[in-house]
């Protein structure tokens, strides 16, 4: 057991002694929680809205008032025609039109209903179907009002509920801060345990080093143990930071248990340790491991984790492989726990599969390790 | 002080082979307590090979072993915890500081917090490192990262060191005062087992073995071998036996 502290120590000297790395280690997360929190924000902002309305129709403007109000949208002005709105659309001066048909409001409380068309700019598509989607929604709950009331004044009519009631469940201000937190813990846990463990390995392999601890009464098993534990320590600081930014700082109100959130980080940070130990006992340099992190692990948490783009809009076969990528899971069962507040079985399938994954990969490696001796 | 009649190694008919290819070719011989025991041979003799089975770092394909009494086949975490061992690469941690690489190694080889400070304390007036003991390793100059990876091999009073080219790439004076350090090694009881292809520093051994194409083709004190193949100097002796070599590298 002493020469096992004895290891456990010199890692830590190492991470402390390297007050840079240590400092980024830290640092790191804090400026991408800011800047995916604050700055990167696929919220959409300052959305020019057009209005085509033949009459000026007093419920339209009115509604064309509270849509302006809301901090997503500015009200440009009334336009003509359909041709003229696609005129502005072309040249950005509005991003998104609203067209009413012909007598829209008194229309609206018969049995026919009235229509709307929202034109949007779709050469962001992500953008687009957003603004589409906020605008609905303030349609319709600003209509609904309308109708509840024109119901309750004529209850034999009863078209008061032909109106969708569109409703965000969970983040009700469309926040994409909620949606990022969990991406960015699964990205840089993972850098933390997979890359700089495994770098941190093979390091010791290309100065040599490696060869004397080998030949030292140490169990190979123990050296790369031992590799671990600081490493453990530091993503648990880190988690415990991202967690305290992302309450006190972005104000993500955090539904869930504290002890499953933690205890699925800590699966997933033991799951990671278990890639950087697998990655360190294949690979003999640092820059491969480097490489073989980044782009097998780190670049498909981005892709793949649904964190920047949802899953359900790939293809089959991508869906298929985004089903191998660990921070999926991790990032899906902290979504759940943290933003939907769910009880913890609705997330035992997520936490099962990183379990079996960290089982898996930590038998390659040891099995791998054990094989490399002779 | 060289005790014949003890033996740390030895070694009968060790061979080791990689698919077709013999690095270790049924070499035996004995190493007595005590002694300096140069191990020569060229690149890709196979020094190396049977330096990573006497050292527990590789089994032999068919042989006896035995190092420190114990046998390389079924005992080497015992052998691993009585020996010392010093690669020619340069193997210390270079961010950390003298004194961190010192108790680094002291606790892996399990040495009892007060046992180890004495030790280290010694080994720092030794290298005359006192005053530099707090600096970190990447900063010192190449002759005494080698002298403190030497004293790192040593810390835990193994009873045999083995150094695998340790003056590799230092001037002659350094050099000189490395093997003042094996000298004081010796002194303390500690067996010691070199490879190199410095021929200048075969002499300061107690006896050689030159390896030629994985086999021992001589073993004997400087001054026999010298003697026996008409030669001035081991470095003749070692041209003379290296004629034969058919590998290269």
């Amino acid at each position: 057991m002493r020469e096992f502290f004895a290891f456990v120590r010199k890692e830590f000297l190492h991470i402390f002694r390297d007050t840079r790395t240590l400092l980024v280690l830290i640092g790191l997360p804090t400026v991408l929680i800011v800047l995916f929190g604050f700055a990167i924000s696929t919220e959409i902002r300052n959305v020019n809205v057009g209005l085509l309305s033949s009459d000026g129709d007093l419920p339209v403007m009115r509604l064309m008032e509270e849509i302006d109000q809301s901090e997503y949208f500015t009200f440009k002005g009334s336009y003509p025609s359909e041709d003229r709105i696609e005129e502005a659309m072309r040249r950005g001066q509005i991003d998104v039109a609203l067209i009413f048909g012909k007598g829209f409001s008194s229309r609206l409380y018969s049995p026919e209903g009235a229509e709307v068309a929202i034109v949007a700019d779709a050469t962001n598509p992500n953008n687009a179907s957003m603004e589409v989607m906020y605008l609905s929604s303030i349609i319709s709950s600003y209509f609904r009002d309308d109708m509840v009331m024109a119901a309750m004044m004529s209850p034999s009519a009863g078209y008061g509920s032909l109106v969708p009631n569109l409703k965000m469940m969970y983040n009700p201000q469309l926040k994409s801060s909620y949606n990022f937190v969990p991406g960015i813990m699964g990205l840089i846990l993972m850098l933390i345990c997979s890359l700089m463990t495994s770098v941190s390995i093979v390091k010791e392999k290309e100065t040599g080093s490696m060869e004397v601890l080998l030949v030292s009464p140490v169990k190979p098993i123990n050296i790369v143990l031992a590799k671990m534990i600081p490493y453990f320590v530091v993503a648990c600081v880190v988690l415990i930071n991202i967690l305290l930014l992302t309450i006190f700082v972005l104000k993500v109100p955090v539904e869930g248990s504290f002890f499953w959130m933690i205890l699925v980080s800590v699966i997933y940070i033991v799951l990671s340790l278990g890639i950087g130990m697998l990655v360190s006992a294949v690979v003999r340099t640092q820059i491969i491991a480097t490489l073989i992190c980044g782009v097998i692990f780190l670049v498909p948490v981005m892709m793949f984790s649904g964190m920047l783009y949802p899953l359900e809009s790939m293809p089959a076969a991508l869906q298929w492989f985004a089903q191998l990528i660990p921070a999926k899971w991790f990032i899906e069962a902290m979504r759940k726990i943290m933003i939907e507040g769910v009880p913890v079985r609705y997330v035992t399938n997520e936490i099962l599969i990183m379990t079996a994954m960290a089982v898996i990969f930590f038998a390659a490696a040891v099995m791998k390790f054990n094989d490399k001796l002779d | 002080m060289i005790d014949r009649d003890k033996n740390v190694i030895e070694v009968s008919h060790l061979t080791k082979k990689f698919g077709d290819f013999t690095a270790v070719d049924d070499i035996s011989f004995e190493v007595h307590k005590g002694e300096i025991f140069g191990f020569l041979g060229a690149n890709g003799a196979g020094k190396t090979t049977a330096m990573r089975m006497l050292t527990g770092l590789s089994f032999p394909t068919s042989g006896k072993g035995s190092v420190a009494g114990f046998d390389v086949w079924t005992q080497s975490e015992q052998i691993k915890k009585h020996i010392g061992y010093m690669s020619q690469k340069f193997s210390l941690y270079g961010d950390l500081t003298v004194r961190d690489n010192l108790e680094i190694f002291a606790g892996i080889y399990g040495m009892k917090r007060q046992v180890a400070s004495v030790r280290i304390e010694e080994l720092l007036e030794r290298l005359s490192l006192t005053g530099e003991s707090r600096s970190v390793v990447r900063d010192l100059p190449q002759g005494w990262k080698q002298r403190l990876a030497f004293s790192v091999a040593i810390i835990h009073k193994p009873e045999i060191m083995f150094l695998d080219e340790p003056t590799g790439g230092v001037d002659p004076a350094a050099r000189r005062q490395f093997w003042e350090l094996i000298y004081e090694a010796v002194d303390e009881g500690i067996t010691a087992f070199v490879t190199t292809h410095y021929m200048d520093e075969a002499e300061y051994c107690d006896r050689i073995s030159m390896m030629v194409d994985g086999r021992i083709d001589a073993l004997d004190s400087p001054a026999a071998l010298k003697l026996k193949y008409g030669a001035d100097s081991i470095a003749d002796v070692f041209d003379i036996l290296a004629r034969g070599a058919k590998r290269t590298e």
